[in-house]
């Protein structure tokens, strides 16, 4: 079926048979590769992502279900005032190891701080924890997740 | 390449000037244009951008960052002048120093093993300058200095790319002076960030998995699912209208069928609808429960090999008087690697008739290897473009090359004049084999009235992860794959009266080393038998592991040393009320770890793991805030598997199929980790591995100090809940 996606503010036209995951539609279709393929079974959040500003695991989301929503990848994280300072605060801390979680890691944590901007540390572990990191940086994340928190306050 | 082309003459062809310091087949530093001949460490263009050329693969572990440090600090530069790219794979000229001819990452080995090698690159680059600006100018190298690009003294100043021509026509130094410990601007600097932040997070940082090339197939394949199966027939009539399906077919080693598709989702579907018939008339059809009794029947046998090649009467007679005895029997459950990034490479026919992967590669001697075998190309037709890897810990560096040589497979079978990127799925990494193998030990430990060890009897026995492989000649003596034994033999301890005996096992799966190898299990079992041993000896388990480092040389020092920085650091003794302490002190790859795990709770009603502390002597400190990262990292890996992960066989089919049943740690498992590194002039050594074997014994004698003594693995299965 042919689907019009408006994904990082711009409508891209695909081709995608009914229940095809948008983390297949964003990666291989169209090319943007920083949203990332861990489990295929939304047990990781390495595939997360914004619909209608809200995270969600891509790799569950089917294309038919998204044709009139807003997608947002972290590739356009850079637009975003909380994604500008989720990222600063990523790169003070160093929080990555290998990285391949952290796209996924950085869309959880926008999305607590737009439902949230003053969370506590129990408030990042509860609402990241479907957020897989196999190096196990997350002292780290919720550190600053934190600290973006206190940028944003700033 | 050509060699004959005068430096010159490159040059003005090239139209840039490039200084590349690197260092010569022969072993001498060399300098030139970057002509094949040489292995360049460092790159220098006329517009003085630096790049470090690193050999390491980076998994996260850091040496992008930590070998681009020993070239910044040596060349006077700031860590944000100077860029950084992979080595091509050339064992000549990119071995890792520690593995002979072999080019690779493991063992806890990048910065150990690149140390002097970089700095070196780094100050022989320095030198050439210097010497070209001097004798410029007409002044003595001796009144220069080069910082931040620029070569100044003697009253001159000029950027030092003005001097790249002239360093170029220069040989290198041989013995280059390399900078003084006390003038360190970055090496032992906490404020030293990492190189690849920004890109891993903001979605740029290209792994393997992203590569996307110009008409590429998917190829994912559909594996026997027991060991040794092979493909009988299949039938691919039902994938014919999966949209994006090319073809299937049977890889040439029968091993599996090979499905391409034009893309991941439609190779996904395919799979699933293709119906395979397997032989398993070869095939394992054990359930795990059966080599775990296996595996404790050995322990409780004469072992096979006396590993230590001490009297096991004696061992026992001591033991047999002793006036008390602590008896353990341990089993070790098998243990996948499930990193981040499931397993892929891509392999394409490059123009010259040769071939190119693109690979996350840990070790790219071994599929380079591999790749010249399958193709039946000459080594110098293989090229590997190592690419950013989504973890590893152990995974990617298999001996057979496992999944680049499913990918080679995958590919020779085709025309080839498409691309094929194989891709495994989280379902096939973790019912992939290659797991960290099932071991069991069983340990008697004799204690004298006043609660001194009369004797230790430690027996293992394990599948060798090392016999058939090409690593056996290095690792395996006598017959005994020290791997199988690393952290009881060669502990610091000053045991009296040990015996070490160890039983080769049959394999069930495929097997594999997995963060920090045999110090995995070895550690668990010497440190909860310590703590087991303390407490029937009525002794403060710090205090009585101090007993037994006490009087030796260095090794004992600097595990003693850690153990005190830990015990002081995470309030040895004085837990928060309501909370128990745990302890625990290992030596591995070289380095030096400690670390008290302070929990809440009790095993029953489900505890917490409210704080890590640890205590790390590697060495030289190279990168302060890596090393922390790492031992964070490290505590993680080892916490997450003993609480609640483990792979089961029935009739030697994997039980467990992704994150759910083989669950990761997560966010909340682990409160607070604190790090404190041992400031040290001694070699830097392993960072990557070290932090794990001290975590779990230390969370188990957290449990057990009000609580069970945890003794099978996971916990969670074997008395204990987590909040």
């Amino acid at each position: 079926m042919a689907i019009s996606l408006k994904l990082n503010g711009q409508i891209h036209q695909v081709e995608a048979e009914a229940g095809t995951p948008l983390l297949w539609v964003i990666r291989d279709e169209l090319k943007l590769t920083g949203t990332k393929f861990g489990c295929g079974v939304a047990s990781c959040g390495a595939c997360t992502v914004h619909l209608n500003g809200e995270p969600v695991r891509s790799c569950q989301t089917f294309i038919e279900d998204v044709e009139d929503a807003e997608i947002t990848t972290i590739e356009q994280m850079e637009e975003d005032k909380i994604g500008v300072a989720v990222q600063q605060a990523w790169v003070e801390l160093d929080v990555v190891q290998c990285g391949y979680c952290q796209s996924g890691q950085i869309m959880s944590a926008v999305g607590l701080l737009r439902e949230n901007a003053k969370p506590t540390s129990d408030d990042v572990d509860d609402y990241m924890f479907g957020n897989a990191c196999r190096c196990a940086t997350y002292q780290r994340i919720r550190a600053a997740v934190l600290r973006a928190s206190d940028i944003l306050e700033a | 390449m050509t060699t004959d082309i005068s430096r010159r003459g490159f040059l003005k062809a090239a139209g840039v000037t490039m200084l590349v310091i690197g260092i010569r087949p022969d072993g001498a530093l060399a300098a030139g244009h970057g002509s094949a001949q040489l292995t360049p460490f460092v790159k220098i263009d006329a517009n003085g951008v630096v790049t470090a050329v690193v050999k390491h693969f980076e998994m996260g572990q850091g040496p992008a960052t930590g070998l681009t440090t020993l070239i910044a600090e040596e060349l006077g530069l700031s860590m944000d002048a100077i860029e950084y790219e992979f080595a091509p794979s050339d064992p000549s000229k990119y071995n890792n120093l520690f593995f002979g001819p072999f080019q690779g990452t493991g063992g806890s080995t990048a910065m150990a093993n690149s140390y002097m090698q970089y700095r070196q690159a780094g100050a022989a680059a320095r030198e050439m300058l210097i010497d070209a600006a001097a004798r410029t100018w007409g002044v003595e190298p001796t009144v220069l200095t080069l910082q931040d690009g620029v070569i100044s003294g003697g009253g001159k100043s000029a950027p030092m790319v003005d001097f790249l021509s002239a360093a170029a026509e220069m040989d290198p130094p041989a013995n280059p002076t390399l900078k003084d410990p006390k003038d360190f601007r970055l090496v032992g600097n906490p404020g030293v960030r990492r190189k690849d932040s920004a890109p891993k997070t903001n979605g740029t940082a290209k792994f393997a998995m992203d590569l996307h090339l110009e008409n590429q197939m998917v190829a994912v394949i559909a594996r026997t699912p027991r060991m040794g199966g092979t493909v009988a027939s299949f039938d691919d009539s039902d994938a014919q209208s999966i949209k994006g399906f090319i073809r299937a077919a049977a890889l040439p080693n029968k091993a599996g069928v090979v499905v391409y598709a034009e893309n991941t989702w439609g190779a996904l579907q395919a799979r699933d609808a293709l119906t395979v018939e397997w032989d398993f008339s070869a095939a394992e059809s054990r359930s795990s429960d059966e080599f775990r009794a296996e595996l404790i029947a050995a322990v409780n046998t004469d072992p096979e090999f006396n590993a230590m090649k001490s009297d096991q009467a004696a061992t026992a007679a001591l033991i047999d008087g002793a006036d008390k005895v602590v008896d353990h029997t341990y089993y070790f459950p098998l243990l996948a690697h499930a990193p981040m990034e499931p397993l892929t490479c891509t392999i394409q026919a490059t123009e010259d008739g040769g071939i190119l992967l693109h690979d996350g590669a840990q070790q790219p001697t071994g599929p380079h290897m591999a790749m010249a075998q399958i193709f039946q190309l000459p080594m110098e037709k293989i090229r590997i473009n190592t690419m950013l890897a989504g973890g590893s810990f152990g995974r990617r560096a298999t001996p057979t090359a496992d999944y680049q040589v499913e990918a080679a497979l995958a590919f020779v079978i085709t025309d080839r004049t498409r691309p094929v990127k194989l891709v495994w799925s989280r379902e096939d990494d973790i019912t992939g084999g290659y797991y960290r193998p099932a071991v069991a030990h069983r340990v008697r430990v004799g204690l004298d009235g006043d609660g001194n060890i009369l004797g230790w009897d430690h027996r293992i026995a394990s599948p060798s992860i090392i016999k058939g492989t090409p690593f056996a000649s290095a690792l395996v003596h006598d017959g005994v794959d020290h791997t199988s034994i690393e952290g009881v033999f060669g502990s610091p301890y000053i045991i009296p009266g040990q015996f070490l005996g160890l039983t080769d096992v049959a394999k069930a799966t495929s097997v594999l080393w997995w963060r920090s190898v045999g110090h995995t299990h070895t550690a668990y079992v010497m440190e909860t038998m310590m703590d087991a041993a303390a407490k029937a000896a009525g002794r403060d388990p710090v205090e009585f592991r101090l007993a037994l480092l006490s009087g030796g040389g260095k090794d004992q020092d600097r595990l003693a040393g850690v153990l005190k920085l830990a015990a002081d650091k995470g309030n040895w003794g004085k837990a928060v009320a309501g909370r128990s302490q745990g302890i625990a002190v290992h030596k591995s790859f070289n380095s030096y770890a400690a670390e008290v795990v302070e929990i809440s709770g009790a095993a029953e009603e489900g505890i917490k793991i409210e704080k890590v502390t640890c205590a790390i002597d590697c060495g030289i400190a190279v990168n302060p805030d890596v090393i922390k990262a790492q031992m964070e990292g490290g505590i993680g890996y080892g916490i997450g598997h003993v609480m609640r992960d483990e792979i089961t066989l029935t009739e030697g089919v994997v039980d467990q199929s992704n994150f759910p049943d083989y669950e990761p740690l997560r966010i909340r498992d682990i409160a607070a980790i604190e790090v404190h590194i041992v400031p040290s002039a001694e070699a830097p050594t392993g960072v990557g591995e070290p932090g794990t074997p001290p975590a779990a014994p230390a969370l188990a004698n957290a449990i057990a100090a009000n609580g069970p003594r945890v003794t099978e693995l996971p916990m969670n299965t074997h008395g204990v809940t987590f909040a």
